[in-house]
């Protein structure tokens, strides 16, 4: 059976808090019981590096439904079980204070956010996009068939999934739009 | 990237130019370590000593914008020193290709020019055909209309002098960069080429990777191990958004979106699907067909039929340019009324960004969606700005990251790999998949009692699960592709079920039988499974860390593509050292990576994307010419020394009156660039909102060289207010010896660079360096100059 670098990491825990004391730290050190990972019991699963196109594999560990650590996966044959400054940081995007956990919005003229709920939301989004179609919408242009939305854009998409890039691909295509871009055009 | 990450190991000499990935991409320099460790050069070539240039072996600046002056000279050095792999340029290049009569090039025009419309008739760039209508070739090299002659008179006139005056580069250290460089010219050696966003942000950003590939052309780099032309991707899934075509020319797949004169599903396949009648061409671009009516019925199901034309009148057909910049003009004439913004912050990251923000308060709805609050979600609140003056509504979506949904992200290396959920996204927040699942279905509702145009949407194939969370995998699976209808295909002796997924490519069809999202994403969730959640770590039996059992890789897990190029015409690997595929003699297949097709050796050319068949060295589509040609940037400090054009004639000009104003030498006599730092990240919402990182860089800076600051009376840590002919930008000053001033043909030029990552929101806050920015792009893609304008800085009062 072959052993993965992580795999060897964490059968290796025992003998690192075995060899504390032949490093000759100080004996209370020595006596404290076997050293514990901080991500023992944890749920992991497998991740990709969310910010440049390295695509580095990373471990998050979960307990108590949690993120509690985010580190590089030694298994991951790009980075090694290396990861940067950035990929480092993503355990604070996990647990952030500043994430937005509500929806937000803001009316004509206003000068504050009001909280909404998701339903008012996107039925609001909804009719707002079928007034701005409808509006907009060009059937013919010299002549010639075009069924194009040139009252709506979309952009962004760079940092979506696949799947989900595929899907506001496929969308905001069907609703006519061509003004669709996003980062990697800039 | 046409190789990947962890193959830089094997190249001989490493090019860095317009990147600076040990700062933005930090786990490359891991992959460039080994190659040293194996006797590799690193050069590093920037107009500032970056932390790349500070690895590297070998350092030299160039001023920014003048990329293909300085890839020039080193093309006509190779060509002088004949240190070019020759059998390669001949049998794998379209160098003995022979040019109709009548192309031209004078004095910084190429024939074909109309001023009035600043654009080319590109008529005289074409080959001359045989009887056969096959490109004629000389393979002596010899003809004075061969690719490889026009090469050379062209590049003549980009001496190494002429070169150094124009860069700025010292002599002595560019004869080196070309030495080692083109040392890699034989079989046995390889050099890769790595660029970013510094090649790609100029008025010119095509040509110079043009430039780039024109020079791994000649070297007889290109497919090969260690070698090939590397775009390092800045975000995590950019190559998959763009596989996805989430751009206005293309569709999934790089389909062309549909134009207004494509009036038909067959006028637009005429149109679009390459042609060739050389029978040595594998022209696999000739599968257009297949492709398109797999992704209409992956869009319009069962109403997608033969009869209709598989729904193309579906399609929106466009009749103009509608890119970023274009977008953000239209807006600001008051001519878009909503827009969606799923994690992209153009009021830091777009160009004029003042002007941009401006724009976003002429729309009627915004609908921003993003982990945090934005400086786009709220422009209306911007510093200077009166919320009670802007009639905008605005929605601000809380979305789901990375580890709190499961999908597939691509990397640069074109490597397709799985994630998985650890957590449930905080409080209401959702993931974008829920999101565009719960608009579709909003959006289907209300046109299901009529409206414009109600078609498109309400038969729009949309059936993700029966769950609250829609299921990835089902989307995973019509990406990939599936079977429509029982199907048998008696020459291969295979048949399928209705609903069995679609093993590659190769097995998709133009008559409906097939669905296919994206055809490059065929073979990535087969009915084997997941190909992308793979993690066997076991090599490939080159043992070149291809590991073809991780994730997958389009196309068709082909590791490095154009690798038929990687063999000569018999087969045999350019260098048996470090062999990407071989022919195996007695099996009669190829062994190692997926070859670029499986034709024996010699039947068919290596660059099956293009219908010549070859790596074109001269290209006869693009925009601004068939050879990359030197020009100033729109704004720039001297006066072209190559031709009396001073700027690329094919660009277009923004002239929206009070935003698009373009700086004079003599009011900013200083050259500016943009970059970024390890630290942060893009337009910065998600690295200016982590205590950690912001820890690290707290704030946004300038450098300054040293000697430009003593004459500015400014010193390290002063504040400064750098200014351009679009705004103003405050920062401070980081006076430093990494800037040091150009000798351009004995006029001394001074440049300077900001960070761009800061703006109004977030936990740390500063200017954002793009309100210094213009407005004007790429003669072919219209990506903004972001590298190279003029400004002035002084220490603030």
């Amino acid at each position: 059976m072959s052993v993965s670098r992580r795999q060897f990491l964490k059968r290796s825990t025992t003998g690192i808090a075995t060899g504390v004391g032949l490093l000759g730290l100080h004996p209370s050190v020595a006596a404290s019981p076997p050293l514990t990972l901080k991500t023992a019991q944890c749920k992991e699963t497998t991740t990709i590096c969310p910010y440049c196109g390295v695509g580095c594999g990373q471990i998050v560990s979960v307990k108590g439904g949690k993120v509690i650590n985010v580190e590089g996966d030694p298994d991951h044959p790009i980075n090694e079980g290396a990861v940067c400054s950035k990929g480092g940081a993503l355990y604070q995007i996990a647990n952030n204070e500043r994430r937005l956990k509500k929806v937000l919005y803001r009316a004509p003229k206003s000068d504050q956010w009001e909280e909404k709920d998701w339903d008012w939301a996107v039925d609001r989004i909804a009719k707002r996009v079928k007034e701005t179609r409808d509006k907009t919408f060009i059937g013919k242009e010299k002549g010639k068939l075009v069924n194009r939305t040139d009252g709506i854009a979309c952009l962004g998409g760079a940092a979506l999934d696949n799947e989900e890039c595929y899907m506001l691909s496929k969308l905001m295509r069907a609703l006519g739009l061509t003004y669709i871009e996003h980062q990697a055009r800039i | 990237m046409t190789n990947h990450w962890i193959d830089m190991q094997h190249a001989d000499v490493v090019m860095v130019m317009g990147s600076n990935c040990a700062e933005n991409h930090p786990l490359a320099i891991r992959w460039l370590q080994r190659a040293r460790e194996r006797g590799a050069i690193i050069i590093s070539v920037d107009p500032r000593y970056t932390r790349t240039s500070a690895f590297a072996d070998m350092y030299t600046k160039v001023r920014s914008g003048t990329d293909i002056a300085f890839v020039g000279g080193m093309i006509n050095y190779a060509l002088e020193n004949d240190r070019i792999h020759k059998e390669y340029v001949v049998e794998y290049t379209n160098a003995p290709m022979i040019i109709k009569e009548g192309f031209d090039f004078d004095d910084g025009i190429f024939s074909g020019y109309d001023p009035k419309t600043r654009a080319y008739d590109k008529s005289s760039w074409a080959y001359e055909l045989d009887n056969k209508g096959v490109p004629k070739r000389d393979k002596t090299l010899q003809h004075p209309r061969s690719v490889y002659q026009l090469l050379k008179k062209h590049y003549a006139r980009y001496t190494a002098d002429k070169a150094c005056r124009i860069t700025g580069t010292p002599k002595d250290e560019y004869l080196k960069v070309c030495d080692t460089f083109t040392s890699t010219f034989t079989p046995d050696k390889v050099a890769t080429w790595l660029y970013a966003m510094g090649t790609t942000q100029h008025t010119h950003g095509t040509q110079n990777i043009r430039s780039y590939v024109i020079l791994q052309l000649l070297m007889g780099n290109i497919g090969r191990a260690g070698g090939g032309i590397n775009a390092l991707r800045g975000e995590s899934n950019v190559q998959g958004s763009t596989d996805m075509c989430l751009l206005y020319h293309i569709i999934p797949g790089y389909l062309k979106s549909p134009h207004i004169d494509n009036t038909s599903l067959k006028a637009y396949l005429d149109k679009w699907t390459p042609k060739t009648d050389d029978p040595m061409s594998a022209n696999w671009w000739g599968n257009y067909s297949k492709y398109v009516v797999s992704l209409l019925k992956a869009w319009w199901g069962d109403k997608a039929t033969a009869g209709n034309d598989f729904a193309y009148d579906y399609l929106p057909k466009r009749s103009g340019n509608y890119s970023h910049i274009s977008l953000f003009e239209r807006m600001y004439d008051d001519k878009i009324d909503g827009l969606f913004c799923f994690g992209q912050n153009p009021a830091v990251g777009g160009p004029n960004a003042e002007m941009e923000r401006s724009a976003l308060g002429k729309l009627d709805w915004l609908v921003a969606v993003d982990l945090w609050d934005t400086e786009t979600a709220s422009f209306w609140q911007r510093p200077g700005v009166n919320p009670v003056a802007i009639d905008t509504e605005v929605f601000l979506l809380p979305a789901a990251a990375s580890m709190e949904k499961e999908g597939s992200v691509t990397n640069s290396g074109r490597w397709m790999q799985w994630r998985y959920q650890a957590v449930p996204p905080p409080g209401m927040a959702r993931t974008d998949a829920w999101i565009l699942d719960r608009l579709a279905k909003a959006v289907k509702k209300e046109y299901a009692s009529g409206g414009a145009f109600p078609a498109p949407i309400v038969d729009l194939n949309w059936e993700y699960g029966l769950h609250e969370e829609p299921d990835v995998h089902m989307v995973a699976k019509e990406v990939n592709g599936y079977f429509t209808r029982d199907t048998n295909f008696p020459k291969k002796n295979k048949s399928f079920k209705k609903g069995d997924q679609v093993p590659s490519f190769a097995w998709l069809k133009n008559d409906g039988s097939t669905a296919s999202g994206n055809w490059l994403y065929c073979g990535s969730f087969t009915d084997k499974g997941n190909m992308a959640a793979r993690r066997t770590p076991e090599d490939a039996i080159n043992k070149l860390g291809l590991y073809p059992q991780w994730a997958w890789c389009w196309p068709v897990n082909r590791r490095i593509i154009y690798n038929r190029a990687s063999v000569d015409p018999q087969g045999k690997p350019w260098d048996p050292n470090r062999w990407v595929i071989r022919w195996n003699a007695e099996t009669k297949k190829w062994e190692g990576d997926v070859p670029d097709g499986g034709w024996a050796p010699g039947t068919k050319l290596p660059f099956i994307m293009r219908p010549e068949g070859v790596g074109c060295i001269f290209s006869t589509s693009l925009a601004d010419g068939p050879l990359p040609e030197h020009y100033e940037p729109l704004e720039s400090p001297v006066n072209n020394l190559m031709s009396s054009q001073q700027s690329n004639p094919a660009i277009k000009i923004w002239a929206t009156p009070g935003v698009d104003r373009i700086g004079s030498r003599k009011e900013f006599p200083i050259v500016a660039t943009t970059y970024r730092v390890s630290e942060h990240w893009q337009a910065g919402c998600m690295t200016r909102n982590l205590p950690w990182l912001v820890e690290l860089v707290p704030d946004s800076f300038v450098e300054i060289g040293t000697d430009l600051a003593k004459r500015k009376g400014i010193e390290h840590g002063d504040r400064v207010v750098v200014s351009s002919a679009r705004g103003k930008a405050e920062a401070y000053a980081l006076v430093t010896e990494r800037f040091e001033p150009f000798d351009i043909d004995g006029k001394r030029v001074d440049q300077i660079g900001l960070t761009w990552h800061f703006g109004y929101c977030g936990l740390a806050k500063g200017d954002s360096a793009n309100v210094l920015t213009p407005h004007v792009g790429d003669a072919n893609t219209m990506i903004p100059e972001f590298k190279a304008f003029l400004c002035d800085v002084e220490k603030k009062v």
